[in-house]
């Protein structure tokens, strides 16, 4: 049913034929490199000139025993001829490096569908590690699929034996080899790997050969051994012109806080505490000290949101960035950091929870805990990233509100954005918002004094006056202030007015940020809304039975706090609103709650993202009632 | 640009200072600010950040920058502001609940580090602002709303913790010495790096002469010790005491019973913490003979002053950052 996964049928007659789309999942133990060989055959096809999409999947233990089921990795790319927005529901293709791998993966398979198998690794021990009773080469198992048996190591082995490598190096090359096959069955070219290579092992020459050789060996035996009928070819996607680079959330997200500090003129400041699936943003950031980031390792969560309350006291676009549990750690400091009116992002990237949960896995079970995780009366803004390259734009985004409206800002990202990637066509560093900001440097007050919290009357933003700024000494802290001195008060209209002020000025947002656009048939009867990374699998739902003759609308959520202003008016125009939500209906929650919508939804709890299909049938049962 | 001329006066807020007559708070606050008139340092360079307690409300009272934050953090956040803006002066205020209970873990860490801010631990071993609760630095079988059977906790000695987390400036004081007290605050301003210096201070609400053994007329001569660098530690109303080392420990012993030589030069520059600690253990709670003054002072980059010079050694290497080479750096390719 679904076309945003494409089929492939490798027994056609012709020596290649031609798909719009084909899904290809790398499957192996933890060790056998199946994410570089992902990175790879991506980078390959990036050139080539596809539109593609990526999902990693890690186990979810760093060292787990080898040949076993929680030690397989895997890696799953979508390329298509076509605009795509997923890395695919059900693969077409699987390469399993072992038997654990096989057997963890083939009941994704799609029937019918080609699985490339290293079968030399189908010997007793394995297949005992990976709980087969019997040899799945031998019994039906894979009966109803195209399988490819290949002798990888000793083929990898033959390979690379003039090359200088030795003892375990040797079937460290495997990948390659599969990686190789792979490029000949999909037609991919495999000089960008070879010049990556070259690159990545300058120092070790040998290693670089013996990779080499493993890759076009891969490619000859597919080639030489007609391992299958006919090849595939998915033709370039018509991308729009620009210069594109393969990116992840993590990335993205990074790079984006460091092109809004460049646009705001102050230094970035990180202040974190390491945390699966966030660290990678201190990783990249960390490495760019040359653009004045710090980065501050913290003893803990507390530190790290406390730290960063330092930083932007002192004048500094400051972040802290962690996930669900430790954003928990941080919920005390984070009503702080909106009492004090002080700008910063908290970053959650969100996992499988709760408590530890499934810390590899993808989930977005924080948005009502971003929205209301706080002790007393403290809105804060919240947006959300719906796509690896679309965290770049979202951290640009969170950055212009905090320093705007002198508010910490949450910006929810997840495991599949994170670590998920596309093409990203390169923005056109021109048009970034001017994000510069205006300390207060005179005092705002009668006798010279400097008021805290005298407001602008557009935001309602109190001055940011940093130390240093001689004439503008203040205090600021968690108790209640006076709404003009900014001294301490306990007078009960004051705590009203402020606390009144605090949820205004962030209400107000709602006219400073984009109204939602509705995408797809403004005469459907069914609008399906979303936010975070289900922007992927219900617009790619939503295309596919559009082409069907379906009438589906969608819009998707950056902003879940405020609300841009037209939502509850674009509600309004449809007869049912669908909210697809890798959680139990939290946003559904609040659109009815704010809306009185009629809102219904898709709740999917199982640490990994939508199949496209999936959305699609929940779209169709509502279309048919 | 030269330092105005400051007067006390010019550090008081025009705030109410609100704690109990008779606290040993408002001496500190007194000293503090009259150090920071002679100080030589812009008033819009310094900043107090504190937690949570009655010590806590110290930043409202100095006409500085500063933040009143949440309990136990404060060091954590001077740290991020510190870390990012080098240039400033910045005191953290806490109390022995504040630092050494709830707010232990980042105290610890701000010391290792070697963080440039200067921490003033105010120490009377009691809760004054929930009313009178036990503390990590009550003695045992203290009685008290909480503990109405006698405390069964073991106490902290701050000092000898501050010099198990590798702390490289350690001083004590007291709060009605306010010389000795404004000493302290200068060499501790002057020191490079973290600075922990503990104020016994005296809540006479909830827990009254904690420290008579070294403020009592009669008892604070036999009881200071105090502690001046190059100096042999004796102490005593007749400097009859001294301080030797035996078995790599410090002993209290009659001056009389042993030979001039045999004294502890009291060394506060040692690299080595293992003597500053034995003199850190001659007392555990105050309630007899107890070190005063600098205990540890000792040399260690700061931690701004080594990630500003990373940031300094990036640039050099690669260059300002650019922004269109960064996004260009995983590989770009071109579509018409
Ligand atoms: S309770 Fe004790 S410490 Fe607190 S203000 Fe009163 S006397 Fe001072």
């Amino acid at each position: 049913m679904s076309d945003e996964t494409a089929t492939l049928d490798v027994s056609s007659d012709s020596d290649a034929t031609e798909v719009d789309r084909v899904v290809i999942r790398m499957a192996g133990d933890s060790g056998d490199g199946m994410q570089l060989a992902g990175t790879r055959f991506t980078d390959a096809s990036a050139v080539f000139g596809n539109d593609l999409a990526t999902l990693p999947s890690f186990p979810a233990e760093i060292r787990a025993p080898a040949g076993t089921l929680p030690g397989v990795s895997s890696f799953q790319i979508q390329i298509a001829h076509d605009d795509i927005l997923t890395a695919g529901d059900d693969p077409d293709c699987l390469v399993a490096m072992n038997p654990a791998a096989l057997k963890k993966h083939l009941p994704d398979l799609r029937k019918g569908g080609t699985v490339i198998l290293n079968e030399e690794a189908f010997v007793e021990r394995n297949l005992s590690k990976a709980g087969y009773e019997a040899n799945p080469l031998e019994d039906d198992t894979l009966t109803g699929f195209k399988v490819i048996k290949v002798p990888m190591e000793s083929l990898t082995k033959e390979a690379v034996k003039d090359t200088g490598v030795s003892g375990r190096d040797v079937l460290r090359s495997k990948n390659f080899f599969a990686l190789g096959l792979l490029s000949w069955l999909f037609n991919r070219p495999t000089d960008p790997t070879i010049e990556w290579v070259n690159e990545k092992f300058a120092k070790k020459s040998e290693v670089a050969a013996a990779n080499i050789a493993a890759l076009e060996a891969g490619y000859t035996f597919g080639f030489a051994t007609e391992a299958t009928k006919s090849t595939i070819i998915v033709k370039p996607a018509p991308l729009e012109a620009g210069t594109y680079t393969n990116v992840n959330g993590n990335t993205a997200l990074a790079w984006g806080l460091i092109a809004a500090a460049q646009q705001a003129s102050i230094p970035l400041f990180y202040g974190t505490y390491p945390i699966t699936p966030a660290s990678d943003i201190l990783h990249e950031l960390s490495r760019h000290k040359n653009f004045g980031v710090r980065t501050f390792q913290a003893e803990d969560e507390i530190a790290a949101v406390g730290s960063t309350i330092g930083a932007a006291f002192g004048g500094a676009l400051a972040v802290t960035g962690s996930s669900g549990p430790g954003i928990a750690l941080k919920s005390e400091a984070i009503s702080l950091a909106m009492m004090a009116e002080l700008p910063m992002i908290v970053v959650n990237v969100q996992r499988a929870g709760p408590s530890t949960g499934m810390p590899t896995k993808p989930e977005q079970t924080d948005l009502l805990f971003s929205l209301f995780g706080r002790h007393g009366e403290s809105p804060l803004p919240v947006v959300a990233a719906a796509s690896p390259s679309d965290a770049f734009d979202t951290a640009i985004e969170a950055a212009r509100i905090a320093l705007k409206y002198m508010t910490p800002v949450i910006l929810l990202s997840d495991n599949q954005v994170a670590n998920g990637t596309e093409p990203w066509r390169l923005p056109d560093l021109n048009d970034l918002p001017d994000l510069k900001v205006s300390f207060a440097n005179k005092p705002n007050g009668p006798d010279q004094k400097f008021l805290p919290y005298m407001r602008d009357i557009d935001t309602f933003a109190r001055p940011w006056a940093i130390p240093g700024t001689p004439g503008l000494e203040h205090r600021l802290g968690g108790l209640e202030k006076d709404s003009i001195s900014g001294n301490v008060s306990y007078d009960p209209n004051n705590h009203q007015l402020m606390t009144d002020t605090r949820a205004w000025k962030v209400d107000n947002i709602a006219n400073d940020i984009s109204p939602v656009e509705v995408e797809g048939d403004e005469d459907s009867r069914i609008l399906v809304i979303g936010w975070g990374s289900t922007h992927g699998p219900i617009t790619a739902a939503a295309r596919n039975l559009r082409k069907q003759g379906e009438k589906v609308a969608t819009t998707h959520l950056r902003h879940l706090h405020p609300f841009p202003a037209n939502l509850g008016e674009v509600l309004d125009r449809f007869e049912k609103v669908l909210v697809p939500e890798m959680n139990s209906g939290q946003l559904r929650y609040v659109l009815r709650a704010e809306f009185l919508s009629n809102a219904v939804g898709l709740d999917k709890i199982a640490g990994e993202p939508f199949k496209v299909s999936e959305i699609e049938e929940r779209i169709m049962e509502l279309i048919s009632e | 640009m030269t330092t105005p001329t400051y007067t006390r006066a010019d550090f008081q807020t025009d705030q109410e200072v609100r704690w109990c007559p008779g606290c040993g708070d408002y001496t500190i606050l007194a000293s503090v600010q009259g150090f920071m008139a002679d100080l030589g340092v812009k008033r819009e360079e310094i900043v107090f950040i504190s937690g949570i307690g009655c010590s806590s409300r110290f930043p409202y009272y100095m006409n500085t920058y500063g933040m009143h934050t949440i309990h136990g953090r404060a060091p954590a956040i001077a740290s991020g502001l510190s870390s990012s803006r080098p240039d400033l002066s910045v005191w953290v205020i806490t109390g022995d609940g504040d630092a050494l209970s709830i707010g232990g873990n980042h105290l610890i860490h701000a010391l290792r580090r070697n963080m440039n801010i200067k921490i003033l631990l105010f120490n009377n071993q009691i809760y004054g602002l929930t009313k009178g609760q036990y503390s990590p630095t009550s003695e045992i079988g203290k009685r008290t709303k909480s503990t109405p059977m006698g405390s069964i906790d073991y106490p902290f000695n701050p000092v000898s913790l501050a010099l198990g987390a590798e702390a490289t400036f350690v001083g004590r004081t007291l709060d009605m010495d306010r010389n000795h007290t404004q000493s302290l605050l200068k060499a501790a301003h002057e020191h490079q790096g973290s600075a922990l210096i503990e104020i016994y201070q005296n809540c006479n609400v909830f827990n009254d002469k904690a420290f008579i053994a070294l403020t009592g007329k009669g008892e604070r001569e036999h009881n200071r010790i105090n502690l001046e660098a190059g100096e042999p530690i004796i102490f005593g109303a007749d400097d009859e005491k001294a301080v030797v080392l035996r078995d790599g420990q410090c002993h209290i012993v009659d001056r009389a019973a042993v030979d001039a030589s045999e004294i502890l030069v009291h060394d506060p520059e040692r690299q080595d913490p293992t003597i500053a600690f034995s003199l850190s253990r001659l007392s555990h709670n105050p309630d007899g003979p107890t070190p005063l003054g600098i205990i540890r002072k000792v040399q260690r980059p700061t931690y701004e002053s080594v990630m500003s010079a990373q940031l300094v050694e990036a640039q050099s290497d690669r260059g300002p950052g650019d922004l269109s080479a960064l996004l260009a750096s995983h590989g770009t390719w071109t579509v018409d």
